[in-house]
């Protein structure tokens, strides 16, 4: 067994070009399929993006309540959830742990709830800024960089207190 | 401003393009304050890239507010530094973010250290002085920033070697981190940092990846995350994910092996589904390594192959392709087929599973040719039009050239696919996809002549109704005849061909017409037919050279010179970007006056000092590289991409040789056990599992197949019936394996009767790695190189004893330097080479080996020698491929490394029935792999402008007698193989390539006592590779 290890190994059906694991982009969009906030982590032109964004919502859309909440779409594959209207959608490289992205998601919406208390589409809306901010506290260059969630809203914290103030 | 700013980034999200804003973006977080600032930054990181020309502008602003003594800024500044920074302007920070190293604020010094991680990845070599700072930081005493430097640890173990005494540092930190020591506020849902977890888990699997003694620092305390993640949560089962994926990857111990085969077990019978899906990618990795874990999950396999989510339905494919051996390759690849034709609505995935299926199709595992075939057939059928054109040129090309195998054997499978593609036309075409038609009549063009009694007028005929129908294209109308011309020779043939021909020779399409005349011509005139037939080995002249005359008078006489596709377009590109450079200035000379700021003075950036430079060079420039008004020639881009071309063609022919079977495990699959009462869909399924399974387990595995059933015993009959192929099939396959290798330069000096060493020689040459082994499929192969035919050479024991006392020097390991050299192949020895050194040896072969460098490839060169008396036999030698491989073709294609280790083994038998082996590793540098690029001052020119990124690097100059500049650029030429263009003045040119050709140019420029170099290259890391090599040699100088 030891000796057939990695020589042995074969490629993935499907190739995927990137081998470290890495999410690609983060989009939160509305089951009308309007963007509501969006972030990519590798470079994407401006022009290809509604087109991408509009596919993966119909791959997302496409998918039943009972089935799982992985799709693979092109070379990268999409981990989404629902949070009543809206869905927030990540795409990740292949070797990427699905689980644990999902559970991100998550780990997002409560912190947005946290700070918005009850946060609403409407309040992502109109605070797609502070949305950004928290967002990239979390993720950094397509990795997970902070999940405490204390820190995560510490910096806008201070910021909004020097608004007021 | 603030809210409009948000607006356009509402813009740009919808997209729309708001570059107006671009600007005011930068002006927001130069001045703003606050919460301003931080939109303004936000926004520049949302609008702009890596590239962009505006970010240069942003500069100044980011080292101001590093600088600030607001945390606030400090910390937006860092946040954007992490997210975008351009590269060259690297050296101007840096300091500021070192310092921040050391801040009282972990929030502060957690940004740094993620910043450095950017560093790290765009400019791996700019921060390699401060690894030591990393490590301070793995350390600190705040988890957050512990955390963030993981990051970079990540990075860094991909190469794991120098790493591997942190190891204990991780395992601490882990079992701290599952103590569940970290304060509470980093729980989620109770679970204590389950990402950093997870993070240290992919750590501590790059560490332990074959290394037992560091595997064994772990067992612990994965043991300990197993046992602690019992929670019934998703991230918890994320992390046993994790866990379970380190356990499999890590040197094995048998407990927790069996510890995370129960945790799977788990995942895929899980009713919730995400769960599921995990546990059958965790299996898919699995199985990899030990394909008998499939068979205790054999029937949650089997339903979830009737799934109704097709993602699940997929993963499940997956693991079944990973467990594919000669017993059941048959119904695996039934299934896969199922599966295309219940999802044609996805084109995507359609496509890619194709290209996932034929490698698998085509390989060895194919039980038998007829099957092979037939499977084939359903694939083009069910395939159309959507399958990618690889598939059948890939297939034709394998009915041309065959396995590698025996002709005999080939011939046998065009028969077959002659009588398939017969019958097939003799029923109902119509629905048969376009592609597929055009297989057939290629295949029945040439090679009906294969099958006994078959008339050529019938075959002739059957394609002449096919041309009638309506539905078919004109391009598959023009394959079909082609065929018929191939066939017209006979008599019954030549009449219908005349036919055919008049009703064609008036069609509308030319190039049918064409045909058609031609199709005439050859069928009336049968000498014709049989000499433009063996007229097959066309000698095409690649290079064009025909037409150099013709391009010379036309640029003599004013034509402009041929630029590539590509050159044309950035050159257009670079026309429509704004110019910053004043005008008529030749740019190599623009270039190095954007002389903009050293590593000392990183603030002084402002165009006016930039500006003042030029006008200095512009005086100096006319007189320094002339570039314009001299005569060009044909140019090198064009005239070096049809090389490229044809040398691709001949390797994608190499390619199609089937990769080597994955030595499939052979195992007794006998039923046993008797089991009673079963419902009918109960056996189905069994039965389904135990075709599906079949050869996967070792003797003692027990099947749930009942003995007593009928139908069993007649599939187990079946098994049996590909049981007797499968031998066959292994004999083709280790022929295939030679075909394979037949780059592989082997040469047996054995017989060499003036010297009668007893050595065997193999040259290893790399000439395909560097090709392309990009098809997925290649790459994993493991590569045996052959011994000549046999696969068995004696090497004879040293006969006569003078010879022996050159060769074997007594108390030494046996060999000399010299007498190495003189067994050098005579092909090889005329090459520059490095010396040979010995690599590993025991009592009875040493192995040594050799770089000689080919213009066009490096030849690893490995050198046995018997130094024993007695004969040596069974000898094979086995390189690891999947470094040279994968490493390879990262190494030129993707990303350039510095270094690369090469493994391997020989395996021999001294002792009759007593194979021992010998391992061997050795390491390959960049510059092994650099050649020098001869170009003209003005190619360079061209060239240097179809590049647009360049990195910039100050090094040290060799101070000697006699001109610096001069010294320092032969010392690097002499050390890296480079090509110096021209030196003019205090500044010189340097060309070099990278194997296969990847151009880098150097422009070098004594600047202060140093020698400023730019590099370019259309690979990105490349210059960064080569920079780390250049201030090597001139260290050492």
């Amino acid at each position: 067994m030891v000796e057939s290890g990695p020589s042995t190994r074969r490629p993935r059906i499907v190739a995927l070009r990137s081998s470290s694991s890495m999410i690609k982009f983060f989009l939160m969009v509305n089951k009308q399929g309007q963007t509501r906030l969006s972030r990519y982590y590798e470079q994407v032109d401006l022009g290809k993006r509604p087109a991408l964004e509009a596919d993966v919502v119909r791959s997302c859309l496409s998918r039943h309540k009972d089935e799982c909440s992985f799709v693979e779409h092109k070379d990268y594959k999409l981990v989404f959830r629902q949070y009543a209207g809206l869905f927030i959608v990540v795409g990740i490289t292949d070797t990427e742990n699905e689980l644990s992205i999902y559970e991100l998601v998550h780990n997002f919406v409560e912190i947005l709830d946290k700070y918005f208390s009850r946060v609403s589409e409407l309040d992502i809306m109109f605070n797609l800024d502070r949305v950004h901010l928290i967002l990239d506290e979390m993720i950094l260059n397509g990795h997970v960089a902070e999940t405490n969630k204390t820190r995560i809203l510490a910096p806008l914290m201070v910021l909004d207190k020097l608004a007021e103030g | 401003m603030k809210e409009i700013m948000v607006r356009a980034i509402y813009c740009e999200m919808l997209g729309y393009e708001a570059s107006f804003s671009y600007i005011h973006a930068i002006k927001l977080a130069q001045q703003g304050s606050a919460i301003e600032k931080r939109v303004g930054y936000l926004a520049v990181s949302l609008f702009l890239n890596e590239s962009h020309d505006l970010l240069l502008l942003l500069v100044n602003t980011v080292l101001k507010d590093l600088q600030s003594t607001n945390l606030i800024e400090v910390c937006m500044a860092l946040t954007v530094v992490s997210q975008l920074f351009p590269k060259d302007m690297i050296p101007a920070i840096l300091p500021l973010v070192e310092e921040k190293l050391t801040n009282p604020k972990e929030i502060i010094r957690r940004k740094a250290v993620l910043a450095l991680h950017k560093f790290y990845l765009i400019a791996p070599n700019q921060v390699q002085h401060i690894h030591s700072k990393f490590r301070k930081a793995l350390c600190d005493k705040d988890p957050g920033v512990m955390t963030a430097s993981l990051h970079i640890y990540l990075q860094l173990i991909k190469n794991p070697d120098s790493y591997k005494d942190l190891t204990g540092s991780f395992v601490a930190i882990l079992r701290q981190v599952v103590g569940g020591k970290l304060p509470v506020d980093f729980n989620y849902h109770n679970v204590p940092a389950p990402w950093l977890q997870i993070q240290l888990l992919r750590i501590l699997s790059l560490l332990g990846k074959d290394d037992q003694s560091t595997s064994e620092l772990m067992y612990e305390v994965l043991d300990e995350s197993l046992r602690r993640a019992e929670m019934n949560h998703n991230i918890t089962y994320a992390i046993l994910y994790e866990c379970v994926k380190a356990i499999y990857t890590i040197y094995p111990k048998s407990e927790l092996l069996e510890k995370a085969a129960k945790c799977i077990g788990n995942f895929v019978v899980s009713p919730k589904i995400n769960l599921k899906y995990l546990g059958l990618k965790a299996l898919t990795y699995v199985v990899q390594q030990d394909a008998s874990l499939a068979l205790q999950h054999q029937m949650t396999i089997i339903e979830c192959l009737d799934h109704s989510d097709s993602i699940i339905k997929r993963e499940t494919l997956e693991v079944l392709f990973r467990i594919t051996n000669v017993k059941n390759v048959a119904v695996i690849v039934e299934k896969m087929l199922d599966f295309l034709k219940n999802v044609f609505m996805e084109p995507d995935i359609l496509f890619l599973l194709y290209v996932g299926c034929f490698p698998l199709l085509s390989d060895t595992y194919s039980p038998n040719n007829e099957w092979f075939i037939q499977t084939m057939n359903v694939v083009f059928s069910l395939g159309g039009e959507l399958m990618h054109p690889d598939i059948p040129n890939n297939f034709l090309r394998l009915l041309a050239q065959g396995f590698g195998s025996e002709e005999e054997e080939q011939q046998q499978l065009r028969v077959f696919a002659v009588d398939s593609y017969l019958t097939l036309l003799e029923s109902d075409t119509a629905h048969l996809p376009q592609r597929f038609l055009q297989v057939i009549s290629w295949a029945l063009g040439e090679f009906s002549y294969l099958k006994d009694g078959l008339e050529p007028c019938k075959v002739t005929k059957l394609l002449a109704k096919l041309l009638d129908e309506r539905n078919v294209t004109s391009e598959s109308r023009s394959w079909i005849l082609s065929a018929m011309a191939k066939l017209s020779a006979g008599p019954g043939a030549a009449a219908l061909a005349l036919q055919v021909s008049e009703r064609y020779s008036s069609s509308l399409d030319t190039v049918l017409r064409q045909q058609a005349l031609e199709l005439l011509h050859l069928s009336q005139d049968p000498e014709l037919h049989a000499r433009f037939f063996h007229l097959w080995h066309v000698q095409v002249d690649s290079s064009l050279s025909f037409l150099d005359s013709f391009v010379s008078e036309a640029l003599s006489q004013g034509a402009a010179p041929y630029k590539a596709p590509h050159q044309r377009q950035e050159e257009l590109r670079q026309e429509k970007a704004l110019s910053l450079e004043p005008y008529s200035i030749s740019l190599p000379v623009s270039l190095s006056s954007c002389s903009i700021t050293d590593r000392q003075s990183p603030t002084l950036l402002s165009m006016s000092s930039s500006l003042s430079g030029n006008s200095n060079e512009l005086k100096a420039g006319s007189s320094t590289l002339k570039l314009e008004g001299v005569k060009r020639v044909w140019g090198k881009e064009g005239y070096l991409h049809q090389q490229d071309a044809v040398e691709e063609a001949a390797q994608v022919e190499e390619a199609a040789t089937p990769a080597l079977p994955l030595s499939p495990q052979q195992g007794g699959a006998e039923s046993q056990q008797t089991h009673g009462d079963l419902t009918v869909v109960e056996q189905e399924k069994q039965k389904l599992a135990s075709s599906l399974f079949v050869g996967l387990g070792s003797q003692n595995s027990t099947f749930l197949m009942g003995k007593s059933d009928s139908t069993s015993q007649q599939f187990r009959r079946k098994t049996r019936a590909a049981d007797s192929t499968s031998s066959g099939v292994s004999e083709r396959s280790s022929s295939s394996s030679h075909s394979s290798c037949s780059d592989f330069l082997h040469n047996n000096l054995l017989e060499d009767s003036q010297n009668s060493l007893n050595t065997q020689k193999i040259g290893v040459s790399n000439g395909t790695h560097e090709g392309p082994v990009t098809q997925s499929f290649q790459t994993t192969s493991k590569e045996t190189s052959p011994f000549l035919d046999a696969g068995m050479v004696l090497v004879q024991p040293c006969s006569p004893q003078t010879e022996l006392r050159d060769f074997v020097q007594p108390g030494s390991s046996g060999i000399t330097q010299t007498s190495l050299r003189s067994q050098f192949p005579p092909e090889l020895s005329q090459l520059p080479h490095s010396d040979i050194s010995l690599l590993s040896s025991d009592h009875s072969l040493s192995l040594s080996a050799c770089r000689a460098y080919r213009d066009d490839a490096l030849l690893f060169v490995i050198i046995l020698s018997n130094c024993s008396q007695s004969s040596t036999n069974g000898l094979s030698v086995q390189l690891d491929c999947k470094h040279i491989f994968e490493t390879f073709s990262t190494l030129i294609q993707v990303e350039p490394h510095t270094q690369v280790t090469v493994a391997g083994s020989v395996s021999y038998r001294a002792v009759p029935g007593h194979t021992q082996t010998l391992q061997f590793t050795d390491k390959l540098f960049l510059t092994d792999f650099i050649r020098p690029l001869t170009l003209s001052t003005e190619e360079y020119g061209k060239l240097w402008l179809s590049f647009s990124q360049d990195v910039r690097q100050n090094l040290k100059l060799i101070q000697g007698e006699g001109d610096p500049l001069r010294a320092t650029l032969s010392a690097l030429k002499e050390q890296l193989q480079l090509h110096i263009v021209d030196i003019i003045g205090s500044e010189g040119i340097v060309a070099c390539r990278l194997l296969p050709d990847s151009p880098c140019l150097l422009h070098c420029r004594i600047h202060g006592g140093s020698l400023a170099v730019w590099l370019r290259s259309p690979l990105l890391s490349l210059p960064d590779c080569l920079l780390y090599y250049c201030q090597k040699t001139l260290e050492e100088c």
